[in-house]
């Protein structure tokens, strides 16, 4: 377990929970530090966090650098860029990988300018060059454009999009090396957290079926029926970008380039028109159903199934529809 | 207090067309404005300013006609603007941008905060701020969604990240990059405007930066990432089964591929 660090992957907790980007990290980054023969690492800071450690060894790391101190708990943004640049200092990985989540976007910055290396900002894809240089695929201009870029100096770094790449598959038996970093405990770095809360428990990147609204919905009031098709499906409510911006729904709903990406087994949209931006947010779905009154509505081309209709009908029925099965079931 | 404001010129996002059978951006019909987040993050900067006084200085690094940008910023109620505009700084990336505005930001002096959009419209990397953080070695909290309280020595924010909201006192100098949700930018009158359409602008280029940073670090050459392709990417196009028929036939038929896959049974 003494090879060189290949691909280094920042696994993001916070209250303990590990974020599931870190096993999409692990995913890519198995097979990049296996092309180029060397080893896949991960670092983790925090307190208590033994068995996340390991967790992340079943997950596809070699070795794991664990920062282990109360100070860590939480995200402290400059106690976290001096410990992880000291690692990376130390052990020198050709690649090092974070997810492009709101921590991961506020840390990789601070430490791409410390280490004066190169970052790209939300890659949808990673792979390597004849010379194993890091290929970064990332969006641009909403979405309508992909962009390969690569880095000149090292590590080559990238914040990786979420629910873009493939989780890797957790294997208990995997055997890796947990090394206990030495936190250097900073007693002022001008960061106090005050309070701190829960925040919404929308999570829509996670969620299993999503029934979406769009422009087509005529007044926030009408989103109740949205509500209540997802309650009854066991799913969440999204939305297009439009109902975001009138302030009818919280953005935490929002699907699309600006929004969340989400990749779940159902999604059904209703009133949606389907620009570049807001397909961008939801490709990657199983089963894909659209409703919309107009024939030329783009969506229509990427739906497995469309329905040419007013969802002001459609929608109601379809709830009662639901209702009469459950009823029977009972 | 003594405010600095990034800001950047961008085109108008929503009127760059694509052409799909060229693979072409078409720029041609969008203007330039300034970066939507940027004018949330000059909003903040004049709130606190019109509360417990000081300056605000708006810093811009484009081509020449960035001067428009920064117009606006003076319009919309900044008191100085600086244009960083050189041919040595074009061609850079997020890393040479900020090493770039941080090498201003150290000539011109003290300051005590510095404000940021969350992110541009056309670059969307939300690198620069933290980045500009990290050059001049101060602490910084990102996606800022509420300012609860500035004083001379620390300014306490809301912001919100994967789980939690957090409250969170910091230190200054410092530096903040701000959401959407901070606030609604006022619109300038049109005496405001009279009067940034007089106001000087101060424009640096690299001999004026000479002290701060070194030209290798400026523009292409300081950039270690390079864009080497672009393609089109469009969502892949599915097998469009029409469900026909009334309202209560299609509904019957949706609930089938609910049941079929599981998500009814």
């Amino acid at each position: 377990m003494c090879g060189a660090c290949g691909v280094l992957i920042f696994a993001e907790q916070e209250d303990g929970e590990i974020h599931k980007v870190t096993y999409e990290l692990l995913g890519k980054g198995r097979v990049l530090a296996d092309k180029l023969g060397k080893n896949l690492c991960a670092v983790i800071l925090g307190y208590g966090l033994n068995d996340e450690a390991q967790e992340l060894i079943y997950y596809g790391a070699d070795k794991v650098f664990l920062f282990n101190h109360p100070s860590l708990k939480d995200f402290d943004i400059i106690k976290y860029k001096q410990s992880i640049v000291r690692l990376v200092n130390e052990i020198k990985p050709d690649i090092f990988l974070i997810g492009a989540t709101r921590i991961g976007r506020s840390l990789a910055p601070r430490i791409a300018a410390s280490l004066r290396t190169g970052l790209t900002a939300d890659c949808v894809d990673l792979d390597l060059d004849d010379e194993g240089n890091l290929v970064q695929i990332r969006p641009a201009f909403s979405g309508n454009i992909m962009a390969q870029i690569k880095t000149r100096t090292k590590p080559q770094m990238a914040t990786v999009r979420y629910k873009v790449m493939k989780m890797s598959i957790r294997d208990p038996a995997r055997k890796g090396e947990v090394v206990e970093m030495k936190a250097e405990p900073i007693e002022d770095t001008g960061i106090k957290i005050l309070e701190k809360k829960k925040a919404n428990e929308v999570n829509i990147s996670e969620a299993e079926i999503i029934v979406a609204a769009g422009r087509g919905v005529k007044s926030p009031e009408d989103l109740r029926l949205f509500r209540e098709l997802a309650v009854l499906l066991g799913g969440v409510v999204g939305s297009s970008r439009p109902l975001v911006d009138a302030g009818w729904i919280g953005k935490e709903h929002q699907v699309g380039f600006s929004g969340n990406t989400v990749k779940p087994r159902v999604y059904v949209a209703f009133g949606i028109a389907g620009s570049p931006q807001h397909l961008f947010g939801m490709r990657y779905s199983d089963i894909i159903i659209a409703v919309n009154k107009d024939p030329t509505a783009p969506i229509l081309n990427f739906s497995d199934y469309y329905v040419i209709g007013d969802l002001y009908e459609i929608l109601p029925q379809l709830i009662h529809e639901i209702k009469k099965v459950r009823c029977v079931e009972k | 207090m003594n405010i600095l404001v990034l800001i950047k010129q961008v085109p108008e996002i929503e009127k760059v067309r694509f052409d799909y059978e060229k693979g072409r951006l078409d720029r041609s019909s969008a203007g330039a404005i300034v970066n939507p987040f940027d004018l949330n993050a000059l909003e903040a900067a004049v709130q606190i300013k019109e509360k417990i006084g000081g300056s605000v200085t708006a810093i811009s690094m484009g081509p020449m006609q960035a001067i428009d940008a920064l117009r606006d910023a003076l319009a919309r109620g900044a008191d100085k603007a600086i244009l960083l505009s050189d041919e040595s700084f074009a061609g850079a990336d997020t890393l040479a941008t900020a090493y770039t505005l941080a090498s201003a930001i150290r000539k011109h002096g003290t300051f005590d905060l510095i404000v940021c959009g969350e992110k541009t419209i056309d670059g969307d990397t939300a690198q620069v701020g933290p980045e500009v953080a990290e050059f001049l070695g101060i602490p910084h909290v990102a996606y800022v969604e509420e300012i609860r309280e500035v004083c001379s020595d620390k300014i306490v924010v809301g912001a919100r990240m994967e789980r939690n909201y957090y409250i969170v006192e910091l230190r200054l100098p410092g530096l903040i990059t701000v959401t959407k949700d901070l606030n609604n930018p006022r619109l300038p009158t049109l005496r405001d405007k009279l009067r940034a359409m007089r106001a000087e602008i101060t424009v640096w280029g690299y001999m004026d930066l000479a002290e701060e940073g070194s030209p290798r670090f400026f523009g292409l050459n300081g950039s270690p990432t390079r864009v080497i392709r672009v393609y089109t990417s469009v969502a892949e196009k599915r097998r469009s089964q029409v469900l026909s028929g009334t309202a209560h036939e299609v509904a019957q038929k949706i609930v089938q591929i609910l049941m079929k896959n599981g998500v009814l049974r």
